[in-house]
């Protein structure tokens, strides 16, 4: 029956992820907004050859040992460093990092993607539009081997948009349903990722029942959300 | 050696550009420093496109016990939540810096071309990363520069054309440096301040490009 959607354990969320899947890894880069559990999951299940598309591959080691005095900062770099990734699309790298190394060595594949046209190819391809048009980008490398064209006398640059077979992503709680609530910027980055694919699967402090969340405060509506999972409390 | 203004004296310069009711994206770094330099008398929004609008002074390393792990502005410190913030996805972040509806944004700088081009995100030879700062530069808000008038070794940052690959061509509108206060117009860099004991004509040995010596030239008043 519908609902059956909360998984035991995050071994078991992405026990069926595939050699060559292409993999939303969920969340902006804040210590609290990024799918820490489904991460060390996906890379203990060793798929390899996977694109991996996220804002940033890590952070840069003074932000991690800062951040290291309240909370273990998990990010996809671990994914690189377990020589799972084929190809990275994000944004933002940092130097000192496994990933930034892996792809000066060209070990990696890397698309490059500003920000907000990630955010826009997210969406878009959540929500069923093939591309768009964007100002950002015109007049530099990015818009290499894009379509251009001018409105309103300025030029724009067309970008594509972007699914995944599988997002993993970051929220505050859940109901059975999937019906999801953020906390501060969670909502960020993972409402955004959590429609661009076939099986999405987010990690959540709480599960609770239906009906306990209402309507109104419901961030992502259950049917973006295929799989569940709870992260267990601290000495649990 | 004459002395250049240090990063917090070009923040505090740059934030006299923000006006009552402005808001305003701070980029990584040395623009995240002009955020400590409001006016008492005026109210400035602060936008990160991690999702934010509105929120009140990052905490040091000393406050950690307020560190919230969901609340960071763009810039990675931990920001606090003050009456009247919102947070919002990342696509609405990034449509409100496209759509205009951001005052200013400060970016940092590697180059600035006499046209106004912009290159700030990564040198020749090494990974990087354009984060937000296409969109930003490239969203027709104001924006504003804040960096060293010249590299390390002495050579020029503020040129003819751009070597570096470009953030946004013809995006740039203020140039604030540890040298001087310029700004792009259509007839050229218009050079309205310099940093005090500096003159126009030595801050220009220092310039690609000629520069446009302002008839109101005045030293950088904080």
């Amino acid at each position: 029956m519908a609902g059956d959607k909360v998984y035991p354990s995050f071994k078991e969320a992405v026990a069926d992820i595939p050699d060559g899947a292409t993999v939303i890894m969920g969340g902006w880069g804040a210590p609290g907004d990024l799918p820490d559990n489904l991460t060390v999951a996906l890379r203990d299940h060793g798929a390899k050859d996977l694109t991996i598309i996220c804002v940033t591959s890590g952070t840069p080691q003074r932000m991690a040992d800062a951040w290291g005095k309240k909370t273990e900062h998990i990010t996809p770099s671990i994914l690189a460093a377990n020589k799972q990734v084929k190809k990275f699309i994000l944004s933002i790298s940092f130097p000192t990092t496994v990933f930034e190394k892996a792809m000066l060595a060209g070990e990696i594949e890397v698309e490059w993607s500003p920000q907000g046209t990630l955010a826009e190819r997210i969406r878009a391809g959540g929500a069923g539009i093939g591309g768009f048009y964007t100002r950002t980008g015109a007049g530099t490398i990015v818009a290499e081997g894009k379509e251009k064209k001018i409105i309103d006398g300025k030029e724009y640059i067309l970008e594509l948009a972007l699914k995944a077979d599988y997002a993993l992503i970051r929220a505050y709680k859940a109901d059975k349903l999937g019906n999801l609530i953020y906390q501060g910027m969670q909502r960020g980055f993972n409402s955004v990722e959590a429609p661009a694919a076939r099986v999405t699967i987010a990690e959540v402090d709480d599960i609770v029942e239906v009906g306990e969340l209402s309507p109104e405060i419901v961030v992502t509506p259950h049917l973006y959300i295929n799989r569940i999972v709870k992260i267990p409390k601290e000495g649990a | 050696m004459k002395e250049r203004l240090d990063q917090t004296t070009i923040a505090l310069r740059i934030a006299k550009e923000f006006k009552d009711g402005d808001v305003v994206n701070l980029g990584y770094g040395l623009p995240t420093l002009a955020g400590m330099f409001i006016p008492g008398d005026i109210q400035v929004f602060f936008h990160s496109e991690n999702g934010i609008l509105g929120f009140g002074p990052p905490l040091s390393e000393d406050e950690i016990d307020q560190w919230d792990m969901c609340l960071i502005n763009a810039s990675a410190q931990f920001v606090t939540k003050v009456p009247g913030m919102s947070v919002f996805n990342c696509s609405e972040a990034f449509g409100m810096i496209r759509g205009g509806h951001v005052d200013i944004a400060v970016l940092g700088g590697l180059q600035v071309s006499e046209k106004g081009d912009l290159a700030n995100w990564i040198m020749p030879g090494k990974a990087g990363g354009m984060g937000g700062a296409m969109d930003l530069a490239a969203s027709g808000s104001k924006v504003i520069i804040g960096m060293e008038h010249n590299t390390k070794d002495g050579g020029m940052r503020i040129l003819k054309k751009c070597n570096y690959p470009l953030t946004a061509p013809k995006c740039v509108n203020l140039v604030c440096t540890d040298l001087a206060v310029i700004e792009v117009t259509k007839e050229g860099l218009l050079l309205k301040e310099v940093a005090p004991g500096w003159t126009a004509e030595e801050v220009q040995a220092l310039t690609e490009p000629k520069l446009i010596f302002s008839k109101d030239l005045k030293e950088i008043e904080l």
